[in-house]
């Protein structure tokens, strides 16, 4: 406990009363018992790293939707909402309600009736080896790489916020975590992550409550912030008609092309990370209803994480800057704008649930990292290209050690990043590299049964290629911008999506063009895994409010509904 | 998720009760002995932590009694 005591320091952002020490305590102690709890109950493959596929559709629901309100997803999309104003609510509904419908309706099928264990996996089972081996390797390095600036990321916060030490925070958070997923395997990932959610909505819901109470409600809201910054923060369509109308620098084409169909799909329909949540669902129908659940929930996220940003705008006294101004000035960054308005507003004990919120959310995000890069590593990796035909114990093994091990490596990354902050920059640019074109190759191979194996892996490899050859043209001629991003006005944002889109089209071609030339599987080869050759179990006897497709149009009708609302 | 084991919910009920039964503590303990002007949060006049921590109390006490791994389904 000294210890503890001195790697705290005096001067911070909050300060943290014996009360809201004693509930950051109870959470880190709660979530270790959880996973010692589990540890009798993951003794085979199919439970460790599919947490004995007999998850409930809520459980899965909320626990793929945690994983990714992790890493930097609270402090960083407040501080967008900050910056750019509402504009930052497109990453939360046409960055993700379509997709997740799509996921839950069109996609999720293929994936469970496959049985596969992984994204590669089914590649492997529908492209062959050469594609799961090109995707696997690069899903795991990634997932390290985005554990490692999770962990960096949640170290300085608590370092900026409460003063803690790097070394400290980044020891305890990523011993936890090893702990927990070691010893129950992905159960006690979802186990947590469920409870994790839980806590940042009990945590992080009352900053809102109470900030749209002192301002009088979301129209006086609206008219402080035009006073303070600008009306056009609280549009969410009305400015995009050019690059330069919106503080995003972003085109409506860029936000519903490049996000909404692309950079969105290719994340929540095929990020391993967020689809293995929902591939431990215990039946279809729970594997299907999953991703409609979680993008129920996903839309309410903007009140905890968008509104907190547009309230700063309004409410706090002194003006928030960029990163290197505000070490600059000494004043206060963006990223700084969910703990003030939490020290705002919250009281002894308040306080600590809310910090315990942040640090349950980068937990979360770590823990799905590392049971995502455990399974691919073990499955697609060791497994195909190492160690065939083990025991399953032996795999299992492997898994209880890799995921220590992969701590660990992500502890190695959090060091790199903080020795070279740019390759921070970098990194979440490689990430982004993949997923545009493994979106392209599954979703070409899920509906379309012409595609072959050839077709499938250089598709993937020419849309990765292309998207890492147009980040490097424009990071040595800034003036490409204007080809890339159809704009020299576009930032960086506006890049990303159109390098996404571009790439995926690449993907898209070149795969068509090589499946047209080569020869295809028959139909028998591809059942189960191609739409048109698989039987789908109907669900015509089960009453219309059990049928996943009614539950998906609730949710569609109401993400129409607040896009035209906050227009 | 109870086949043979405790519920999440339930371990969900315990985590929001011991915060409920704190946060309501620190609350009280405010309005015996309020800090000074300077040192209070805006709208302390609400005092948030009295009737949020409450809520999770309840909440807490409701998911610990329903999944309780004692109680039989």
């Amino acid at each position: 406990m000294t210890a503890v005591m001195a790697a705290i320091t005096p001067t911070t952002l909050v300060h943290l009363s014996a009360v809201d020490i004693a509930i950051i305590v109870f959470y880190f102690a709660l979530v270790l018992a959880i996973g010692l709890y589990l540890r009798g109950r993951s003794n085979t493959g199919e439970d460790f790293f599919m947490a004995g596929r007999e998850m409930t559709a809520w459980i899965a629901g909320l626990s793929f939707l945690s994983a990714n309100l992790g890493s930097l997803e609270l402090m960083g999309w407040a501080a967008a909402a900050y910056q750019y104003g509402i504009l930052a609510a497109h990453w939360y509904w046409i960055g993700a309600i379509p997709a997740m419908l799509f996921l839950g309706i069109v996609m999720m099928p293929f994936y469970y009736i496959s049985k596969t264990h992984s994204v590669p996996g089914y590649l492997k089972l529908r492209f062959g080896e050469s594609s799961r081996a090109l995707s696997a390797i690069s899903f795991a390095l990634m997932t390290l790489f985005m554990s490692g600036i999770n962990m960096y990321s949640m170290a300085l916060v608590l370092k900026v916020v409460l003063g803690w030490n790097i070394n400290f925070s980044i020891v305890i958070s990523s011993a936890t975590v090893a702990a927990y997923v070691a010893l129950g395997g992905l159960r006690s990932a979802i186990f947590n992550e469920v409870l994790q959610f839980i806590l940042i909505w009990a945590g992080a819901a009352l900053i809102p409550i109470l900030g749209l109470v002192e301002t009088g409600g979301w129209s006086n809201l609206r008219l402080q912030i035009a006073r303070n910054a600008s009306a056009e923060y609280t549009h969410l369509w009305t400015t995009l008609g050019s690059f330069k109308d919106n503080p995003m620098g972003i085109h409506w084409t860029g936000i519903v092309f490049g996000l909404g169909f692309i950079i969105s799909f290719g994340y929540w329909t095929t990020d391993f990370l967020v689809v293995q949540r929902v591939l431990s669902a215990k039946d279809l129908r729970s594997a299907k209803m999953a991703p409609i659940i979680g993008a129920a929930f996903k839309m309410l996220v903007p009140f905890i994480v968008i509104l907190p940003g547009l309230l700063g705008l309004a409410v706090l006294p002194m003006k928030l800057t960029g990163e290197t101004a505000a070490l600059a000035t000494g004043g206060h960054s963006y990223n700084e704008v969910l703990p003030l308005m939490l020290a705002r507003y919250c009281g002894p004990g308040l306080l600590g649930l809310g910090i315990t919120a942040l640090i349950a959310g980068f937990m979360s995000g770590m823990a799905g990292n590392v049971s995502a890069f455990t399974t691919v590593w073990t499955y697609d990796i060791y497994r195909a290209l190492i160690k065939k035909n083990e025991s399953d114990a032996h795999y299992v093994s492997m898994g209880r050690w890799c995921t220590v091990l992969g701590v660990f490596f992500s502890v190695l990354t959090a060091y790199l990043v903080m020795s070279f902050a740019s390759i921070m920059d970098y990194v979440q640019a490689l990430f982004s590299f993949f997923i545009a074109p493994l979106y392209g190759t599954v979703i070409l191979g899920m509906l379309w049964k012409r595609a072959t194996g050839a077709g499938g892996f250089w598709g993937l490899f020419a849309g990765t290629v292309s998207s890492i050859g147009m980040w490097a043209w424009v990071k040595i001629n800034p003036a490409a911008l204007r080809y890339v991003a159809l704009s020299p006005n576009a930032r960086d944002m506006a890049e990303n999506m159109y390098r996404a889109l571009w790439s995926w089209i690449v993907c898209v071609v070149v795969t068509i063009v090589v499946s047209c030339m080569t020869k295809a599987k028959s139909d028998a080869e591809l059942n189960g895994l191609v739409y048109g050759v698989t039987a789908i179990p109907h669900e015509a006897a089960v009453p219309i409010y059990h049928r996943p497709a009614f539950w998906a149009t609730v949710v569609a009708v109401f993400f129409v509904a607040v896009n035209i609302l906050f227009w | 998720m109870r086949e043979g084991g405790i519920s999440i919910w339930f371990f969900i009920g315990v985590s929001l009760l011991v915060n409920g039964i704190l946060i309501v503590g620190a609350g009280i303990w405010e309005l015996i002995a309020p800090p000074a002007l300077d040192a209070r949060v805006v709208l302390f006049n609400l005092h948030a932590n009295v009737w949020w921590g409450a809520l999770l109390l309840i909440f807490g006490l409701a998911y610990c009694l329903k999944f309780s791994p004692g109680r039989k389904t």
